[in-house]
This record gives structure tokens, sequence and C-alpha cells, in this order.
């Protein structure tokens, strides 16, 4: 990207300032060798983000800012109802709630090497990846619905979990506000046979070594240490709400100019908050969060089932889930006034500071946990937002690694069976139903995870917990 | 000639078909979302679907043909590798015909989320050639 426009503000905030049609600036949290990486369709991204309707203070960057559809991936962007602000369907995707879970085994490292094999194994057999799979879980029309209001609540209600889990669940595990009537019958009918299904792309279960431990304190109170293993789950509401993503989007797309509103991409189709289409979305949208709420904690349930078999002596209960495609209304003070907005992260994690309401109790102290994916053959993190990281973004941090690469390319680039070869001979097993999924998924094909959590630790949006090494990935 | 390429995106995949008819760009481009999934010629015709849809404007229209694609592909666990597309104004009915997904045989790589605004374009070129495509979300 060309950096020229920009003002530098630090070493990992820079300031795009508001022209033209722009209502607010860009911020960008990365720092330059980062920023110089990205496209320079991220700039125009986020400036358009920064035209629409009500947006507060600015349109925001993370560091692992890449190009994605209307809003830039890892764009967040606030939006106020009482100045005709706007939800955008663009703005959240289609993978709504899309998200990492991570779950605590009670186990070392030592423990899983001498069954790694017969467990990658049972995993890849016992947890839906892919097209073609479909989940044992069958829903009739009205048990849809009691799934859609009650998120991970209506998984545990019915045996898949147990209330404990609840407690690490983002909005303890259910979305409120969902309304189940504005989701159609046809985007229920591509949940029936989905749920507790992994999906595909970038989508995976990762049993992982926590490698190092950067904040003693925090792990502490997570219950991690160094050698521990762990499991992440990286999923979201599968087909529902890729289905709720395309209707709203094309709703709101031909709707725009209808709200007076001028979209500089179709892409960035939003509705204001108080407008009829806006209100439904916002409760079709909330209904897939509990989705994909609802599905990780199924997931959940599978992993435990086959490590009980495998590992009989591990206990898995939730690390923390946290939602990174989201619209959510959230009470912020901004220049010293409370205020009631509509956060919209898109490729973002919340990264709410010590001390909000919202965390549970147990983690009050040290700030809610930021759980990051990376690639299969890399590392993930685990963050924990901070008090400054309120004022800077929202209560905001990055979500990933950020593709440095194309599909395209990466498929041209790398062979599926050579990678999992590799990766087998560095320890890591790697299970998938395509080689040429797993070339377009190449380590390679993504950005240095290290650099993108680096920045996001000195900009202030979150502080670095532990780093996670992969030891058995299972892809669609 | 008729044809189908993927172009790139950073996060997901580009689809565009070339045809002298934009009922042809459109069913080259059904073909360049299969094999976003899939290789194409893998893919036996034993099952017909009817799909039919209408927009404000060309480009809303290949939007929803795609989506309508995808739709069928999800929920009936399909892959299509013919098309007979027709367009009547602003208003499509087409021919897709596939069979059921064989995981072993077809590998399936990724499962389209949505068909986006992204890049789309339904226009005709500088030979006069119609040109169709848009970021598939995978």
């Amino acid at each position: 990207m060309d950096i020229t426009p920009l003002e530098q503000i630090s070493e990992d905030e820079w300031r795009l300032p508001a022209v033209g049609k722009m209502r607010a600036p860009v911020i960008f949290y990365a720092d330059r060798a980062l920023l110089e990486g990205m496209d320079d369709k991220v700039r125009t991204q986020a400036s358009n983000v920064a035209t629409l309707p009500g947006i507060v203070k600015a349109s925001y960057v993370m560091p692992d800012g890449h190009w994605g559809y209307g809003f830039p991936i890892g764009g967040v962007a606030a939006f106020d109802a009482d100045e005709g602000g706007v939800v955008s369907a663009g703005g959240v995707g289609f993978d709504i709630s899309c998200g990492v879970r991570c779950l605590r085994t009670g186990l070392q490292a030592g423990d899983v090497e001498p069954v790694k094999e017969q467990l990658v194994d049972a995993l890849f057999q016992h947890i839906p990846a892919g097209l073609g799979s479909t989940g044992g879980i069958h829903l009739d029309d009205a048990e849809m619905t009691e799934m859609l209001l009650g998120g991970a609540r209506w998984a545990i209600d019915r045996g898949w979990g147990s209330p404990g889990d609840l407690e690490r669940i983002e909005e303890h595990g259910s979305m409120r506000g969902a309304e189940p009537k504005h989701v159609s019958a046809k985007a229920r009918s591509r949940q029936r046979d989905e749920m507790g299904t992994l999906g595909s792309g970038n989508h995976y279960l990762e049993v992982q070594r926590v490698a190092e431990v950067f904040a003693p304190d925090v792990a502490s109170e997570l219950s991690i240490a160094e050698d521990d293993v762990v499991v992440s789950i990286h999923c979201g509401s599968r087909g529902l709400g890729h289905q709720i993503g395309t209707e709203y989007l094309r709703e709101m797309a031909i709707a725009a100019a209808d709200h007076g509103i001028d979209l500089p991409d179709r892409e960035l189709a939003c509705a204001p908050l108080r407008s009829e289409v806006g209100r439904r979305y916002l409760g079709a949208m909330r209904a897939g969060i509990n989705c994909a709420l609802a599905n990780r904690q199924i997931i959940t349930h599978l992993t435990r089932e086959v490590f009980s078999d495998v590992l009989p002596k591990a206990e898995l209960p939730l690390l923390y889930d946290v939602s990174h495609n989201t619209c959510k209304e959230e009470e912020h003070v901004v220049d010293g006034v409370r205020r009631r907005l509509f956060i919209h992260r898109k490729g973002a994690t919340r990264a709410f500071g010590p001390g909000h309401p919202e965390l549970p109790e147990q983690l009050r102290g040290i700030g809610q946990p930021v759980l990051i994916g990376g690639s299969m053959g890399t590392e993930s993190w685990v963050l924990a937002g901070t008090a400054e990281g309120m004022a800077l973004s929202f209560g905001s941090a990055c979500h990933g690694a950020g593709r440095r690469m194309s599909r395209h390319r990466a498929k041209k680039q790398w062979r599926g069976s050579k990678l999992i070869k590799n990766l087998a001979h560095r320890g890591i097993l790697v299970r998938s139903v395509s080689m040429r999924g797993v070339a377009e998924e190449a380590p390679g094909a993504y950005k240095d995870v290290r650099a993108v959590v680096d920045s996001a630790d000195r900009a202030g949006l979150a502080r670095k917990v532990a780093r996670l090494e992969p030891m058995l990935c299972i892809k669609g | 000639m008729p044809s189908w390429e993927h172009f790139p995106h950073e996060a997901d995949i580009g689809v565009r078909g070339r045809g002298e008819s934009p009922d042809i760009a459109f069913e080259q481009a059904a073909l360049g979302l299969t094999a976003v999934v899939t290789d194409p010629r893998l893919v036996r015709n034993d099952e017909q679907v009817a799909i039919s849809c209408e927009a404000p404007d060309l480009e809303v229209l290949f939007v929803d043909w795609l989506n309508a694609l995808i739709y069928e592909m999800m929920t009936r666990s399909l892959l299509f590798g013919r098309f007979r597309v027709t367009i009547d104004g602003l208003r499509l009915s087409a021919e897709a015909a596939g069979e059921h997904v064989d995981r072993p045989r077809h590998e399936p790589v990724v499962e389209p989320k949505g068909a986006t605004f992204t890049e789309l374009r339904v226009s005709r070129d500088d030979e006069g050639q119609w040109v169709a495509q848009c970021v598939i979300d995978v």
C-alpha cells in the first residue's frame, strides 16, 4: 500500500485524514512493514467505510488488515443510531460470527505425542468437515427457531456441554435480540444438515501446544502454562449465516438509494439502524450469531467425545470463545460521554479491557482473552484486552495472520501432499479431504502472524499472553 | 470463444466467464464457480435442476444466478458440470446438470459461501465479447 498520504502518529499508529466524502479519518494500527504489505484496496475500503452516515471517531484497520468485501477484513467501525448511523451486512460479512474457541485439556504435550496419529484420525472421522459432509443433528423448523434464540445455551440444554461453558463465551453463549422470524426459509434450509460441522477454507480444528508464555500472571489466571495442550476451533455460522449475508446484502445494496445513502461500493451495503430493513437485519444477524455459538458448542461436544475415547484423563473446559465477524450494540465512552454504539468488527476480535462488566468474574481482572488464529504450519496466539484498547479501537484487536497471497497463486505455488509431508516431518499432522485445499491454505500464503501480534501489542490494542504451536490439524 | 477463468482476490477467489452473449458468459462463469470446488471435467451431468431469477439490473442478476447455484450446491450436496442459460430482459431461466458430491473422486476444495458484489462486472470487452465476473467468498 502506498503510505504517502498517511500521517504517522507512532510506530504502530497511522492516520489518513478525512477528505472528500469521508466523515471521519481512517486510523491504521500496524507497523510500516505491515502497512506497506497491505493492498491499496485496504485504504480505499477503509476510506469508503468512513463515508457512511453516523460513523463515530474513525474507521479503523487492525494490523492484519487485508482486502475484503466493502469493509476491509480487519476493519472496525462504530455507528450511532441517534446520528443516522447504519448497520452494514457487508460490514459483518457472509460468515456471521465466525470465530475461535479454545479449550484447555489438562494434558501436556508428552501425553499426546504417543497417540497423535490415533487422535488426529479420530478427530477427522468424528467431526464433519468440508463440502459433502453433514452433521448428525438435523433440526426441524421449531427446533431451528429454538437454536436461533438460544445459541450455545440451547446446545447445552440438549446435553452438548455443561452450563459452566457459558461463562467463557461472549454474550454468555446467547446473543440477545435475535429474531428468528427474520431468518428466511432458504437460510434455514441451508442449515438443516450443517449443525456441528466445521466447514472448509480457512476453518480448522487444531490440537496445539503452549510453546511460550509472555504474561505469566494472565496465563496463570487462564490456567495455562508452557507445554500444556489446548484445542482451537475456528468456524462460524455455516450455511445459515452465509444465506443471511447473501440476502440482506442484496436487499441493502438495492435499497441504499431509497435511504439517501450514496454507496461508494455496492458491497458496502448498509441501511440506517432505525430503518425497517436495518432492524430486520439486526434480528437476523443476531440469530446468525447464535447459530455460530451453537455450532462451536456442538463441535466442542464432539471433540470431548473423541478425547474421552483416546485420552480418557483429559477434561476440556473452555478457555474462551470469541467471534470476529459481528455488529454488536455496546456502551463506550467517547470524549468523556457514555454512548450506546453499534460496533462492526469485520475480521476483528472484541478485546474488552480489565474490569469490563461484560466479562465473567474470573476474567475481570485480566481483560478479555483474544484468540488469534494463525496458519496450520505456524502458530496461534492468546492475547488479552487492555484498558487503553477501549479508547484506541472501541475495545478491538486483530483476528489472525491475514493472507498475503491469493488462493489462485497459492495453488500454483504449492502441492498439498508435499506440504502435508513436510509438516509431518516437523511433527504436525494434518488431515484434509482435499490436497488442493491444503495448498490454498499453505502457511506461506499467510502473513507473519507474529508481526501482526507484535504490532497489536505495541499499539496497546491487546497484550501478548501465550504463543501456541500446532500439533494436529483437521481441515474441510 | 466461450471461456472461464479465475482471478485473484486477497482472501478469496474471483470467477470470470466470457462469451458472445450474456447467456454464454453466465454459463461460463458458472463453470468457473464449480472449478472453485473441483475440476468441472470430473462432474457427471446426471441430475437436472431448474433455476430462475429476476433482478433490477444485469449485474445483480449475475450475482443472483451464482447464489442460486450455490444454494442448490449446498442444500442438495450437488456439483454442476453443464449449464444452459436463457436471459430475457432481466429474467433468467436456466438448467444446471450435475451430480452428488463424491468426496474421494471430487476432492472438494472449499464450500462457496456466497457470490459478492466485489469486482462485479457484466459488460462487453474491447473485442465485443461479454464478460461476467465477481468474487466468490469461500
